[in-house]
């Protein structure tokens, strides 16, 4: 699925930098975006600020599943939010902003948006497209 | 608010005013002890001579207060609502409480006045000077204290002779059948028995030294120590001379709100007559103080009596005895071959139980005591063998589940159903049921194992094994990596709990670098980037400082890299420093300077040992009875970097005045002039716990080996963030249990334990070293993987006391 993305796509780092199950941080348009690669191969990106301690921090929480679906838990307090969602899953409400990241030729993209939250429908990390590179 | 003054600071006293307090009493509470020392257990006086400290029996005084010790309340002005010290003192009082125990009764015989009572530490301090030099010792009485003094004279190598009225020991607890077998018993441990004897006189010699004791019949007993131990007389003395009731044969009259004859005046514990009873067990003392602790709070609670059943082990013999005495029918078992002897008293009927004695096994005792007055609940040659696993009885709710803090069945059920408790601790907390004595323990698991809650152990929803589980899946299928264990015994990709658990039980098992292949991936953000993260998402920074010895060289080292990093610096409570505000991508810069100091990681971010803190010790204190930072820095060079379910704090002492709070610690060390005694279970923090004895006078090899086996056994079967103290009290059979396995090895597993211990210490490197010597590690150290140059733009920091501070930025 490809959404209409008013921005551009930033190449953030070679898809070998991403250690699976390990996140890394990214400016991408002067934002704090997480970035990280799942067991499966996908890669996902999320805001890095953990919305409860105001620190940018998420790249560096773990990454594991709830029920199936890919999460990383902030290293602060431990709230948990989906990858694919960006939405807390321990305190209804909350949430992150996603972006579209995806690998070509074997570098990872992350696309960058204004205004994020205020798109309308679910935000996909349209980088689940499984990774055709490396 | 209204003042309450307490005289007498001894159990029920300090009960009394603890639960005056828990219920939330704001007003001023003055306590008056004539003891030079606030209440300890009078119930564990004994172990004072076998190894406990003064301290390990003291009680804590609880917040607010007041105490006046060292000081005999001696009059009560009941107008002017005063009372009146020896020291001439006047306190004046809104309520009175008397809690002034009772005093051993001695015999008006000739010489009696170079006697020894048993009560008091003063007391045991006084027999152990006097046991110096001493071959043979008399205690007169063969009841349950008695029986604890002769144990105590026999502990201080004295030949010991028992001399009791009555025909057989312990009158109170045993019939004759139970006194024959107890006393197979107490003669096999050496102890001579004179039952159905009296005392004539205490011979002295010419310079008042105790030569021996003759009894009635002429008979002569040498001893040079002789202790009265014939009952006790409630001490109602205060209250007699302010004209309050007092009961024919003592005891301070009070009714069922333990209100005395003066409403302004209460009596709680041994000194008061309650329903016509003077009551001289722990367990109603401490009813009487909760409720006179409700009527000062103007509630209603009553004293109903109490039941006097008891359960002890006297010189390694259990003796219990419960409900009535005799009864129309009884079963009988006795074993005088294996020195066992059980009885059930039953109505004529043979429908209700009436009561029991339990002699050299009392495993029916817990079981049975809360069906007295009840149906019986089997057979009752069956219930002769409860508690052994014979027989399985359901107890009603109303029975009385632990007599020291009178606790029913249904409450602890209440306490599993409604307040979702699922452990022993758990009902410990909510209801205090088995803190006491402990002999209701094995009934409340059983109520929990019958409770029908299902205790689940999962770790999370990736595993159904609690840690301990994977621990041993993990051993003994040589699992090394998280993928190959989640693939074979979980589900998904693990979180947050299972994937650190998993890391440090590798890392115990296998140590090798925390950050290796898959492994990284595992760790909490503080192993993962080797430093403790704060709340803006900056590092803290700790050098190991071990023992907290450090030479002027490296602590300028320390202060240079803190002033070229712009960092802030706190001397920790663990003898080291902490430096704030680093930047993930200074970390391995920082670290780089810190290791060629010949600094190394102080593991202050991980599950791991911390410090070894210490006391200068004898090198330079001149109370030192050993080299307390020697042990330290050994200790801590040992177990450095260990990962175990729980941080790991350890402290030792140079002598008995414990200046490196050592107590407070999950192993801590304490010097003594033969060697060392080891605490285990301590800790500060939320719940703040004393540690218990573990071993004394330990050889430092010993006490090496035993705290080797002891980490490796905890980090073996602990639950995840299980802290040793809670660990401890979660096993069953508790410390005992744990000193069995490791220092007599009974489950065979010690050669396994020393192994992994040498395992560990001889495979241990730096984790900051081998990271910063690995370009591939220290890639990961960077702000953004794009841009590693740019520091985190929204950390930002503000200045207090000469300092940077983290600027909060509301989320
Ligand atoms: C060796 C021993 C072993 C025991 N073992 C057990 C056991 O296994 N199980 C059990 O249930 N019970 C046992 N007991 C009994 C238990 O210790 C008592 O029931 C308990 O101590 C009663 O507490 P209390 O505070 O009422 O009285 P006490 O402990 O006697 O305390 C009273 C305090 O008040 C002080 N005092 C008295 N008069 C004054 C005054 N005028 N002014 C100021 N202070 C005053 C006294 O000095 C004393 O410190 C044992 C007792 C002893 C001695
Ligand atoms: S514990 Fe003993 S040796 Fe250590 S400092 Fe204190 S007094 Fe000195």
């Amino acid at each position: 699925m490809t959404m209409t993305l008013p921005a551009t796509w930033t190449t953030v780092c070679d898809y070998h930098a991403l250690l699976p199950e390990r996140g890394v941080c990214a400016l991408v348009g002067g934002e704090q975006v997480a970035v990280f690669r799942t067991f499966d191969g996908a890669v996902h990106a999320i805001g890095n600020l953990d919305p409860f301690s105001g620190a940018h921090v998420l790249s560096r929480g773990i990454v594991g599943t709830r029920g199936g679906e890919p999460t990383v838990a902030s290293p602060l307090h431990k709230q948990v939010f989906s990858l694919v969602t960006g939405a807390c899953l321990d305190e209804p409400g909350a949430a992150v902003p996603t972006y579209p990241a995806r690998v070509v030729d074997g570098r990872v993209e992350v696309a960058a948006r204004a205004a994020l939250p205020e798109q309308d429908g679910p935000v996909h990390a349209s980088g689940r497209s499984l990774v055709d590179a490396p | 608010m209204s003042r309450v003054v307490v005289a007498g600071y001894g159990p029920t006293a300090h009960r009394f005013v603890e639960a005056l307090r828990e219920r939330g009493f704001g007003g001023r509470i003055t306590v008056i002890g004539e003891e030079p020392r606030p209440a300890y257990d009078r119930v564990a006086l004994t172990s004072y001579l076998t190894g406990a400290s003064l301290a390990d029996l003291t009680y804590e005084v609880p917040e607010g207060v007041e105490t006046l010790l060292g000081t005999r309340v001696t009059g009560i002005d009941r107008q002017a609502r005063t009372v009146t010290t020896a020291g001439g003192a006047t306190v004046p009082y809104d309520v009175l409480v008397l809690a002034t125990g009772s005093a051993p009764f001695v015999p008006p015989v000739p010489g009696a006045e170079h006697a020894h009572v048993y009560r008091t530490i003063d007391d045991l301090d006084a027999i152990r000077e006097a046991s110096d030099g001493a071959a043979e010792g008399v205690v007169v009485g063969g009841g349950l204290l008695g029986l604890e003094a002769a144990d105590a004279l026999r502990g201080l190598g004295l030949r010991t002779h028992i001399v009791e009225m009555s025909p057989w020991l312990m009158p109170r607890q045993v019939d004759e059948g139970g006194g024959a077998v107890l006393k197979g018993h107490i003669e096999g441990l050496g102890l001579s028995v004179h039952a159905g004897a009296g005392v004539q006189e205490i011979v002295t010699d010419a310079e008042g030294r105790v030569t021996g004791l003759r009894k009635p019949d002429g008979t002569l007993l040498d001893a040079q120590i002789v202790v009265f131990s014939a009952g006790i007389r409630p001490r109602d003395e205060l209250a007699r001379a302010a004209g309050i009731d007092v009961g024919e044969r003592g005891g301070v009259v009070v009714d069922a709100g333990m209100r005395t004859s003066d409403p302004a005046v209460y009596a709680i514990g041994e000194c008061a007559l309650a329903g016509g009873q003077v009551y001289g067990l722990v367990g109603p003392c401490n009813t009487m103080a909760e409720v006179a602790a409700d009527r000062v709070l103007g509630g209603t609670a009553v004293f109903e009596g109490a039941d006097l059943s008891t359960k002890l082990k006297l010189l390694g013999v259990e003796v219990a005895q419960f409900g009535a005495m005799s009864g129309a029918l009884d079963v009988t078992y006795m074993d005088p071959v294996g020195g066992v002897y059980k009885r059930l008293f039953i109505s004529d009927d043979a429908r209700t139980l009436l009561g029991g004695i339990c002699v050299g096994d009392a495993a029916p005792y817990a079981t049975l005591r809360p069906f007295v007055g009840k149906p019986l609940p089997a057979a009752p040659a069956d219930l002769l063998f409860t508690g052994t696993g014979a027989a399985d009885l359901d107890l009603p709710d109303e029975a009385q589940v632990c007599s020291c803090n009178n606790v029913s069945a249904g409450a602890v059920r209440a306490a599993v159903a409604d307040k979702g408790v699922t452990d022993v601790p758990g009902i410990k907390a909510c209801t205090r049921a088995g803190t006491t004595c402990g002999s209701c323990v094995p009934m409340l698991k059983q109520l929990l194992e019958r409770s029908g809650v299902e205790l689940s152990k999962a770790l999370c929803e990736h595993f159904t094994y609690s840690r301990a589980e994977l621990f041993d899946i993990i051993r003994v299928r040589g699992v090394t990596t998280f993928s190959e264990l989640i693939a074979h015994h979980g589900t998904g990709r693990g979180c947050d709990i299972c994937k650190p658990t998993v890391a440090s039980i590798l890392a115990s098992l296998h140590n090798g670098h925390v950050l290796e292949g898959e492994r990284a991936a595992l760790q909490d953000t503080n192993d993962a980037y080797l430093a403790n993260i704060q709340k803006n998402g900056t590092y803290s920074v700790v050098p190991r400082i071990p023992g907290g010895e450090i030479t002027p060289d490296k602590l300028i080292v320390i202060g240079e890299v803190a002033r070229d990093f712009g960092l802030y610096t706190k001397i920790t409570g663990g003898q080291r420093i902490d430096l704030f505000g680093a930047r993930v991508e200074q970390l391995p810069q920082i670290w780089k300077r810190l290791v060629d100091a010949g600094f190394e990681s102080g593991h202050a971010y991980g599950k791991a040992l911390r410090t070894v803190k210490s006391c200068v010790g004898s090198t330079w204190c001149r109370y030192g009875v050993q080299d307390s930072v020697g042990l330290a820095i050994a200790l801590e060079l040992r177990y450095r970097g260990l990962r175990a379910p729980h941080k790991l704090k350890s402290a030792v002492s140079g002598c008995a005045r414990e200046c490196a709070e050592a107590r407070s610690k999950d192993f801590g060390i304490i010097a003594t002039e033969q060697g060392w005694n080891l605490y285990v279970g301590g800790n500060g923090g939320f719940k703040p716990r004393h540690a218990d004895l573990f071993a004394s006078d330990l050889s430092t090899e010993e006490l090496v080996r035993t705290i080797d086996r002891f980490l490796m056994y905890y980090i073996r079967t602990a639950d995840r963030l299980q802290r040793t103290a809670a660990w401890i009290e979660s096993i069953e059979g508790g410390l005992d249990h744990v000193r069995d396995v490791i220092v007599n090895d009974s489950l065979g597993l010690c050669a396994e334990l020393d192994a992994q211990m040498a395992h560990h210490v001889t495979t241990y490197e730096d984790e900051w070293r081998a990271t910063i010597e690995d370009p591939e590690k220290l890639s990961r150290f960077v702000s953004f993987v794009n841009a590693p140059g740019v520091p985190d733009p929204s950390i930002v920091f503000e200045r207090e006391r000469d300092q940077i501070k983290p600027m909060v930025v509301t989320p």
